[in-house]
Parts: structure tokens; sequence; C-alpha cells
């Protein structure tokens, strides 16, 4: 099959300059298979970005670093900076807008009312609620108020990020600003959270498009995360976890044991406790570019309970075991003795004795003949 | 009749009386000090991941060969003459907590009470050690042992007994025992025993919700070098630590047996009773055959 050239006169329409058809449903697949769905839903997703049925998506920026939209825009393979503007109908993003000021604020209401109950709210960074709020303030308006009134219109609100997700960064200690996530800001809401720090961009995209498709949201977990990335935690899936099982760990940076890629557990690597899906969707598909892919302990960056808050190069615990039956119990069983054995044991200790006693019968009697010749 | 009954019992019970004579001493005043060079070891059951490079290590460093029962490269089911160090598994429902078994070097050791031939000794630095040069192979040190720690090489023509010996040939060369040195969390750690039980004690103190209230050698039988810690809701039974007081394990026997041998009056007493029998045996029925 022909490939379409940049800039070639092409029979099959261009879904956007430079990405053929075969790349776009392959970047389709991809999303699908990110949140679990069969490749056919991703030929499905395509034919309903084709179909003119993409998303209206409406991206609020609060207290962050905008490194997951900068990583969104990053990701390399293939070309998925161009691909995010034609999956989904980015109606705000102040990152990306090309209005500023009151512009960009009509555009945003314009976007609210016309896809009302419909639109995908993806919100990036934390929401301060300390002194009313006051420490994050758009047009006027508090990121309380702004998350509070498009969260209420929308019809799926995604928290990319771990600042939007449960705080993040301006959460750390002290919080001066009282900084929490989107879900404790919208109580009641299912608010679907990709945390990470930055978030891989392929478990939002995935979620986007199954909501566009099917109208439906990945299975969650209590922490509103999709299942079907951040089931299971690093060290489950690590491409190290052969080293913790024969006990190599890297001892220090630089030693032996580092430069043949042990294990990074005495590093403080936080594999252990993260859910997350990094060590199979590696980060913007890049093999490799992960923290354990080079080198570096896992930061664990998706965990409220560690991320800046546990020390970088502390130990966590392991709470699932795998695999635990090759322990040994507390008090081993012992090899038990069979009825047989015992019966066996009781006869020949029986007859032991019952030869014992004939013989020193016949030792008693043995004398007196031999005195009669 | 070829037995006096009476002088026998009379015998007996002089045996009785010298045993007596000496009122066991309270357990207090019965315990033995740390040597002042004693070095143990403390393990965390609440900081150990139960990742078995302590066990890997032991094998290496102590040249043991390694123990499958199953497919598995190396699965040891509890200590034997090839494992002196294991990681053992305590599961209750969802609440699971490892556990660390090796010698404990008490501070007045069972199984030196209990070698009649001197093999077990505390040497340097209070380990408790086996040399095998004069071992006649009656085990009655794994017996004696409450932890149940010695072993015997039963699949051996000549077979020697297997223990933790803290590394000694280790401690020799400037290093540390193995377990210690690779344990990636620093569950199990090397030290000096007075240092150790402050750091028991610190962690106690740190951290009372944490922890059961209690470390775990301090005084148990006596009180061991190797001192132990668990999570508040494993307590130490559950992880296979026998419930002792805090009289040092030999002290019964060693009452026993040192009151009876006691200015070694009770067995001059015996024989010269069972000898006052046999010479009024001789005399009733001298004139026999």
């Amino acid at each position: 099959m022909q490939r379409s050239q940049p800039g070639a006169v092409s029979s099959t329409p261009d879904y956007s300059p430079g990405v053929d058809r075969r790349d776009f449903i392959k970047i389709c697949c991809m999303a699908a298979a990110a949140v679990g769905l069969p490749p056919a839903a991703g030929l499905k997703m395509a034919e309903a970005v084709a179909k003119g049925l993409k998303p209206s998506v409406i991206w609020l920026h609060f207290q962050e670093c905008t490194g997951c939209t900068e990583t969104l825009l990053r990701t390399s393979h293939p070309g998925v900076a161009e691909l995010i503007l034609d999956l989904i109908s980015l109606d705000y993003s102040e990152t990306l807008l090309a209005a500023a000021g009151k512009q960009a604020e009509e555009a945003l209401h314009a976007a609210m009312h016309a896809h009302e109950g419909k639109f995908v709210c993806v919100v990036e960074g934390a929401i301060p609620l300390k002194d009313g709020g006051i420490y994050c303030q758009i047009g006027g308006r508090t990121a309380k108020a702004i998350m509070e009134e498009v969260g209420g219109k929308a019809g799926a609100i995604i928290a990319i990020g771990s600042c939007a997700s449960w705080g993040g960064i301006p959460s750390a200690d002290p919080n001066p600003t009282g900084a929490v996530g989107a879900p404790a800001v919208l109580p009641g809401k299912t608010v679907v959270t990709i945390p990470g720090c930055p978030a891989n961009p392929y478990n939002l995209l995935g979620t986007v498009l199954q909501y566009a498709t099917f109208g439906t949201l990945p299975a969650l977990d209590s922490k509103g995360r999709p299942l079907t990335s951040y089931a299971r935690v690093i060290h489950e899936d690590c491409p190290r976890r052969p080293h913790f099982d024969a006990g190599r760990f890297v001892r220090q940076f630089g030693d032996e044991g580092h430069r043949l890629g042990w294990c990074l557990y005495q590093m403080g690597c936080k594999g252990p406790a993260t859910h997350a899906n990094c060590s199979l969707q590696h980060f913007g598909e890049v093999p490799g570019a992960w923290p354990i892919g080079i080198g570096h302990p896992c930061f664990g960056c998706t965990e409220q309970t560690l991320a800046f808050r546990a020390p970088l190069h502390a130990t966590v615990g392991i709470d699932r075991p795998t695999p635990p039956d090759t322990y040994p119990p507390i008090h081993p069983e012992r090899g038990g003795v069979s009825a047989v054995a015992t019966g066996v044991a009781g006869l020949v200790g029986g007859a032991l004795i019952g030869a014992g006693l004939m013989a020193s019968k016949k030792l008693g009697e043995g004398p007196s003949p031999q005195k009669e010749e | 009749m070829a037995v006096d009954r009476r002088a026998l019992l009379k015998g007996l019970s002089a045996a009785a009386a010298a045993a007596a004579v000496t009122p066991p001493a309270s357990a207090a005043a019965q315990r033995k000090p740390a040597p002042p060079d004693a070095v143990g070891m403390l393990y965390d059951a609440t900081l150990c991941i139960g990742c078995k490079t302590c066990v890997v290590a032991c094998r290496k460093a102590n040249n043991l060969e390694y123990e499958a029962h199953s497919t598995l490269w190396d699965d040891p089911v509890d200590l034997s003459g090839r494992t002196k160090n294991i990681i053992k598994l305590y599961r209750e429902g969802s609440r699971v907590s490892y556990m660390k078994q090796q010698c404990m070097h008490c501070l007045d050791p069972g199984c030196v009470g209990a070698c009649m031939m001197g093999s077990f000794q505390k040497r340097e630095h209070g380990i408790v050690t086996w040399k095998g040069d004069r071992c006649i192979g009656c085990r009655y040190c794994a017996v004696a042992c409450p932890y149940n720690i010695p072993k015997f090489e039963w699949d051996k023509a000549f077979p020697l007994v297997v223990k933790c010996e803290l590394c000694s040939h280790r401690l020799a060369e400037g290093k540390i025992p193995a377990c210690c040195e690779v344990c990636p969390r620093h569950a199990v750690i090397y030290g000096s025993y007075p240092e150790l039980l402050a750091e028991a004690k610190r962690r106690l103190a740190e951290q009372p919700d944490h922890y059961y209230p209690k470390v775990f050698g301090e005084h148990d039988g006596g009180g061991t070098q190797v001192l132990y810690l668990t999570a508040r809701d494993v307590p130490f039974e559950k992880l296979g630590l026998p419930t002792l007081d805090e009289e040092p394990v030999p002290h019964l026997v060693r009452t026993v047996q040192h009151g009876i041998y006691k200015g070694f009056i009770a067995p001059v007493v015996l024989y010269v009773a069972l000898g006052a029998v046999m010479l009024r045996n001789r005399k009733k029925g001298g004139g026999h055959e």
C-alpha cells in the first residue's frame, strides 16, 4: 500500500496534514489498547473521529507546571502532537489557545454552553482552598469557582496529573495554599484521575476516546484511577523484577550492580507501592524512557502517600508478596507416619520382644540339660 | 533379697537432700551478663520485605549447598544441615509478616549447657560456636535449644552439627555477617549488643503504636544477643518464637545437676550406701556356692 508522502496528492482523504489513514488508525488502536479496549474499538474510534464526532474538550489549568500538557505535545511517535488536535476538539486550553484575555474567556463560555452535559473537562493542576482560594485566580475568579462551574456542566471530568488528582507538588508539606485535587472540590461527581508527574498521555487519550466513542468511562478503582492503567503496581511488571527475586540489588549509584541494571529497591525504589503502568506503557512511547529504565528508583509520582512526601531514597514496604507460596510457614509441616508404617513397626517391635522373651527363657533353661549330660 | 530396699532409699534421699541444700537462686541473680565485647543482630519484622537475599548471602558466605524441595532452585522449608538462615512467612487471612530464623546466640545457651563434651561454647564476642573435634553426635544440643536451631546433617555419613555462627569467620576479616550486609532494607542489622538493645528500645519508644511492646531477647530465656521486633498485631508467638520466662534456659537442669554433684557429697553417700548393701549381702550369703 502506497503511503501518502507529505505534500503529495493522495486519492484517500487526509485526516490531518502529514498523517495518513494507516497511522491514524494505529494511534487510535494504541489509545484503545491503553484503556484495555480491543483493537476493533480503535477502528470505531477512528471512524467516529472521521465522521466529525470529535469530543469537545475543555482543558483547565490551575496550580501546576503544565508538564502534563507539554508531555502530551511532545509524544514522539507517531506525532501525537498533531493527532491530539484531530482526535479531539480542543475548544479551550490556556496553553494552546491563540486567543488571550477576554477573548479566551468567551471561548470557554461558548464551548461550555454549546456542548453542555457532553463535553469532557480535563483538569490539570491543583486547586487552592486556603484563604478563600485566592492563590490561583483566572479572570478574577478563583480556581475553585471555575472548577465548580465547568465541572458541573461537563459530561465527564478527567483529572490529569498528580496535582489535579490529589494535590501533587502544590500540596506538599507545608501546603501553604491548601491545595487539593479536583475530586476534593467536586464531591459526589465521578472524576477520573490519571495521576503521574507527568501523567502518561496514553492513559488520558484512551479514556477520552472511550468516552467519545462509547459514552462510557473505564472501570475505576477507589481513587478514580482507570483499572486498565493503575490496577497493578510497578513492581509486578518491572523489567528489573528478576534481579529483585534473585536478591541482586544496586547498593550505591554507580556500583557494578547499577551498571548491570540490577534492582533499585535499596536505592529507594517506590515501585512496590506505586500503582501505574509505566513499566508496560513506556513514557511517550520511547522505550526505556521512565525512571527505572534510566537507572533511577521509581519516585512514586502517582501515589499521594509517596510522592513529595516519602524521602526519595527511603525504602517502602511490599504489600503483596508474589509469589507467596515459595515461603515456608512458621511451623513447617513434618512428614506424618502412616497407619501402615505404624503397623509394621508394631509387628517388628512385637516380634523382637517375643524373640527376646523366648531367648531369655531358653537361656534360663539352658544350663540344666548341660548339667544332666 | 538381692537389693536392700531400705538402704537404697536411704542413699537416694541423702542425695536428694544434698541437692536441696542449695536453694535455687532467683532467675535475675542467675542471669549471665553479656560479655563486654558482645555483638549481635536486631531483626525488625516490620521492615522485612521477604526478599530472601539474606538466605542467598548466607549460603555463599558459609559455603552451603542449595536446598530444593520443589521445582524451585532453592526453597528450604526449615533450618537444616544445609540452611543456617531462613525467611518464613506468617499468614493469617490477609495479614502477613516475615520471620527470619537463625541462632539467637543466647547469653546463657541451652546447647552449651547440654553439650557434655564442650563442643558448644560461647566464644569471642559471645558468639555461640560449635567445634566438631569433640562432638560425639548425641544431638542433645538440638533438644536443649528452645528455638530449635542446631541441626544435624542427617543425610551425611560423617555428619556435623550446623547452625549460624554469626559469620564469625567474616568478623575475623573485619566484615559483618552476610545477612546484615546484604539486607536492602536494613531489616536485620549487626552491631554491639548494648547498642542494638538501645536501638530496639528507641524504635519502640518512637513508634509505640507500630510495634508489639517488647524487645524479644532482652530477657527471654535469660536474654539473647539476637533481638527481635514485631508488629503490634503479630505477637512473637505467631512468628514461632517460644514463650520463655526470664530464667536462663539451662538454669533448671544446671541446678539439679550441679546440686547433685555439689561437693561430690551425694555420689559418695550413694556409693557408700550401695557398698554397705553389697557388703551385707556378701556376709549374709557368704557360704553360698
